[in-house]
């Protein structure tokens, strides 16, 4: 209880009293019933109310298309911008707010189309952002048209025939720009999306996570293969730091022969669990190879397909060097005098 | 000390335009800037004017690899870097060529007879090689043939260095004649070269023998036997320095941003002629200047609008091309009423155009060259210095009205220099950002923040992340009036079309009244100007003037919204003349707001008005 000028005020809000901030704002959620950006909403609310962060001081800034409603559904700032270009507005407001956490929120058009040219920017300069790249394989926004990451043949309204198109490999991409934090996780495994992004928020670099996110409407089942209960233990792989590459219920392993991945079996009279690769998120070699494991799961002997958090750098941020040299400048110079500045180096006087 | 072969005699001269060519890398520029220095310092006025081909090293000799420096400087006022030149100095026969037709009649050549030499010759394009310096083709001029090379050579003989390191002081040797010629003292370009060479002893040496073997040339060769003298101008009392357009703009970003108490982000991708001000700004970083090279135009335009969403001052310029990619952002930008600074340093259009040419092309571009109804305030520099007053400008209205701002500079004032007398930082402006208190948690209601709540002058308040109780969600979408929600209903995108464009038009109400710059308040003729042809319309009202014309001239600093008084004002005159450096579209401005029958007089050639053409395009409308 405070009292200003004598006016007694109410006490703080009972959720914020019990230690729990709602995130959520008060605009009606409009995605497709069914769709999978839900779930991404729910955890990153879940993951918000339980890091004690303020809402005050939590930013999201988002692309256009569906995905990028995301800002609208948090009581945070939140920031849509225009098609492809949210790397480039976190990049100004990061070198200036350093003290912020900034999230990003992009779809595979947004970010890996129109957008393509940013990512790979924002990447390399490693700004300390959360990027949660939802990818549908197809474009939702305007209602079902094939994008960068459809499969070659896939038949969408604007390819009737199937595309021609070869898809981009998002995560390879991604390593290929030197990203420093570099995940993959699914809209069906709530707990491990959650796991995975909050590893993301603690990162200090631009963290990608790619989320695979199911567009029940124009792209129903793109995913199915990786999420349904039969085939996931089959085709997925969840990898550990410090673990061994397993999948199947721990029945096949994934074992380096040189450069080369390859399934073995791992029971009795098999390949033991030491001689399989072990994951090593530091380790920029073998995430090359890890993102390389990108089978067409359709096809007989396909790789499986790996999830969780493929590769951690520490190379320092983008804004740390930034003000690293504002600093010094100060420091070498003094902080800026205007008059000084208009008086340049050489003066004549008159009169 | 020598004595004199012959006595010399010194003529009296008002002002004089003189015009160094050579080749790109005969150290033009250089030669040009300090014999500018060397006047205003001196106390002359001075313009100038440097034209540089687009090629960083174009061919050798040839006319495509002329570098040119033209500087006005007198003991009057100067307003342009002069239509025509009383002195050409040329190094070699493409540079003769390129430029003979800016020469006025009668005037001096001094020529480099070493760049005359049969390659030269053939590369400049001369027909069988005939030397122009001797085939009696120039007896019109007063023709001075001078070995520069040999003469340097020679003055450097026993230096260590090698003869292409030699040949490079050349510039040198003719900057000390031309400072004997007109009667200058060598003082401040050696003081220049101990600066720039202090590490390299010999090159130093090697620089300082060629100044003063030049000047001391002039005293002793027969064949000169006149000095000229410019007397300094009477420019009010006061310290001055020298600066360009493009300086002008990032100083004027940097005090702007200083006098808000922000720090500075300027997100940009290089490009000519708009890339000094990225040179000029990260130099500053003692300011909380933040300098940002985006992989392309629209990444720097969209760091800038999240630094300024983070509540820094965003700033991005570019040229005309690098603008039009900016476009769609700079739609966000008006959508989300946040301050931006969009800076068109305007070159040679359409498409890549002319990269190191001017024009006013950019006009329409930056007036309505968005999709939807998207009007922004657009504000254009008219000299060198007038970039930093309304660079400023800019910065003003961008952070107290929440809203970008175009500036208009071109090619011609970003590279142009003028005598400047700074002013102090204590009477500029303090300038007050639209910001709002946070809400703290003990605050007596807490009611809904409403990021769109309209002040009576239509501006929104500025919220920034990280403030308690004002969270909000902002975008490009079509918003609710004051939630800022997603709103596609009819009649709110009418009443928020109307709103944000009487937000933009209340911007008016800030200006200073319109004044003439020079005339009577009504009359004949009214000369309508905007940017870069202030000098040359300045010069010609001044001298129609003083015929006895009934002529006045304005010069429009704010393109968009007008200025309330300038309406009235067309309509005191008979007949409203508009120059510019397009086909008219300030005419067409003009013609479409105010109903006045404007007639042009358009250039578009890559290069600045004479001001002798204004005189009599307007001579010939007071006919008519």
């Amino acid at each position: 209880m405070s009292t200003t000028n004598g006016i007694s005020t109410p006490p703080v809000t009972p959720s914020a009293a019990e230690g729990k901030v709602d995130f959520s704002s008060d605009q009606e959620v409009r995605w497709c019933p069914g769709c999978g950006d839900y779930s991404i909403l729910k955890q990153v609310q879940t993951l918000l109310e339980q890091s004690g962060k303020k809402k005050e001081e939590v930013v999201f800034i988002s692309g256009i298309g569906c995905s990028s409603r995301f800002p609208y559904y948090l009581d945070t700032y939140g920031l849509h911008s225009i098609h492809g270009r949210a790397p480039a507005l976190v990049s100004g407001l990061r070198s200036v707010r350093p003290d912020l956490s900034v999230w990003m929120i992009t779809g595979d058009g947004d970010a890996l189309s129109i957008g393509g040219n940013h990512i790979i920017h924002l990447l390399r300069r490693n700004l300390d952002v959360n990027v949660l790249l939802f990818n549908n394989e197809i474009y939702g926004l305007t209602k079902g048209q094939y994008s960068p990451t459809s499969p070659e043949g896939a038949v969408t309204r604007s390819t009737p025939m199937g595309s021609t198109d070869h898809p981009f490999n998002p995560l390879a991409l991604v390593k290929g720009a030197d990203a420093t934090f570099i995940a993959r996780s699914m809209d069906r495994d709530p707990k491990h999306m959650r796991e995975v992004l909050a590893r993301a928020d603690a990162h200090r670099g631009t963290s990608l996570v790619e989320i695979y996110q199911n567009c029940n409407v124009f792209n129903d089942g793109a995913f199915e293969v990786f999420t349904e209960k039969a085939s996931k233990a089959g085709h997925t792989i969840f990898v550990e730091h410090g673990k061994p590459l397993v999948f199947a219920n721990g029945t096949r392993g994934i074992k380096l022969n040189g450069m080369t991945p390859v399934v073995v079996d791992t029971y009795a009279g098999g390949t033991s669990l030491e001689d399989l690769w072990i994951h090593d998120e530091r380790d920029s070699f073998k995430a090359s190879i890890l993102v390389r494991l990108f089978d067409d799961p359709r096809q007989e002997g396909a790789m499986p397909r790996p999830f969780g958090v493929f590769y951690v750098n520490d190379r320092a941020t983008h804004e740390s060097k930034l003000s690293a040299q504002v600093a010094l400048a100060k420091e070498r110079k003094g902080p800026g005098d205007l008059d000084a500045l208009l008086k340049g180096e050489h003066t004549w006087t008159i009169g | 000390m020598e004595t004199p072969v012959k006595t010399k005699t010194v003529e009296q001269r008002q002002n004089v335009v003189i015009l160094f060519a050579g080749d790109s890398g005969d150290g033009i520029q250089l030669t040009g800037a300090q014999f500018t220095d060397t006047n205003a310092l001196f106390g002359n006025d001075v313009s100038t004017f440097p034209n540089f081909p687009a090629e960083i090293r174009a061919p050798q000799g040839t006319l495509a690899g002329v570098s040119g420096y033209q500087l006005h400087f007198g003991s009057v006022e100067i307003f342009t870097p002069g239509d025509q030149c009383d002195v050409l100095v040329v190094m070699n026969a493409a540079a003769l060529k390129a430029n003979l037709n800016k020469l006025k009649k009668g005037g001096t050549i001094i020529a480099n007879t070493d760049g005359f030499d049969k390659k030269n010759l053939r590369l400049a394009g001369f027909i069988d090689e005939v030397d122009p310096l001797t085939d009696g083709s120039l007896a019109n001029f007063h023709l001075h043939s001078v070995d520069v090379t040999k003469l340097t050579r020679t003055a450097l003989e026993g230096t260590t260095l090698g003869m292409k390191e030699k040949d490079r002081c050349k510039n040198m040797f003719v900057l000390g004649f031309i400072n004997w010629m007109y009667s200058r003292e060598n003082a401040l370009t050696e003081g220049f070269l101990r600066k720039k060479f202090s590490k390299k002893p010999d090159v130093l040496d090697a620089n300082l023998k060629a100044l003063i073997a030049g000047y001391n040339y002039g005293e002793t060769s027969e064949t000169f036997t006149t000095r000229f003298e410019v007397k300094a101008a009477p420019m009010p009392k006061g310290t001055y320095r020298s600066i360009t357009g493009n300086q002008g703009t990032a100083l004027g970003l940097i005090a702007g941003a200083q006098k808000a108490k922000l720090d500075l982000f300027y997100g940009s991708y290089p490009i000519t002629p708009a890339s000094d001000i990225l040179h000029e700004l990260s130099r500053h970083k003692n300011f909380g200047v933040l300098t940002f090279q985006a992989e392309d135009e629209i990444a720097a335009i969209g760091s800038a609008i999240g630094a300024s969403y983070g509540g820094a001052l965003g700033v991005t310029a570019s040229s005309g091309p690098g603008i039009a990619l900016k476009t769609e952002a700079m739609g966000l930008a008006f959508m989300l009423e946040i301050p931006l600074v969009i800076v068109n340093v305007q070159r040679g259009g359409p498409s890549t155009g002319l990269p190191t040419r001017t024009e006013q092309a950019d006009l329409w571009q930056a007036v309505h060259g968005r999709n939807g109804e998207a009007p922004i305030p657009v504000i254009a520099a008219s000299t060198p210095i007038d970039c930093f007053d309304m660079a400023f400008e800019a910065v003003q209205i961008a952070l107290e009205h929440m809203t970008p701002v175009i500036l208009l500079t071109d090619g011609y004032i970003a590279n142009g220099s003028e005598p400047w007398r700074f002013p102090a930082a204590k009477d500029l402006p303090e300038i007050k950002p639209n910001f709002i208190p946070s809400v703290t948690s003990g605050s007596a209601e807490t009611k809904p923040f409403l990021p769109y709540q309209r002040d009576e002058r239509g501006v929104r308040p500025w919220a920034l992340p990280g403030q308690a109780g004002l969270q909000h969600r902002i975008g490009g979408i079509e918003k609710q009036d004051k939630t800022g929600n997603i709103s596609y209903d009819p009649a709110n995108h009418e009443l928020m079309v109307r709103l944000r464009a009487e937000k933009v038009a209340k911007i008016a109400d800030r200006y200073k009244p319109i004044r003439l710059d020079s005339g009577p308040e009504q009359g004949e003729l009214l000369i309508v100007g905007w940017g870069s042809t202030y000098g040359a319309i300045r010069t010609a009202a001044l001298q129609l003037q003083g015929e006895g014309q009934s002529v006045a001239h304005v010069h429009i600093r704010h393109l968009f919204p007008f200025n309330k008084g300038l309406g009235p004002l067309l309509k005191k005159y008979k007949k409203v003349l508009v120059p510019e450096m397009n086909s008219g579209q300030m005419r067409q401005l003009l013609r479409a707001e105010f109903l006045v029958d404007a007639q042009g007089l358009n250039k578009i050639q890559g290069m600045p008005f004479t001001s002798e053409v204004i005189r009599a395009a307007a001579l010939n409308l007071l006919k008519q």
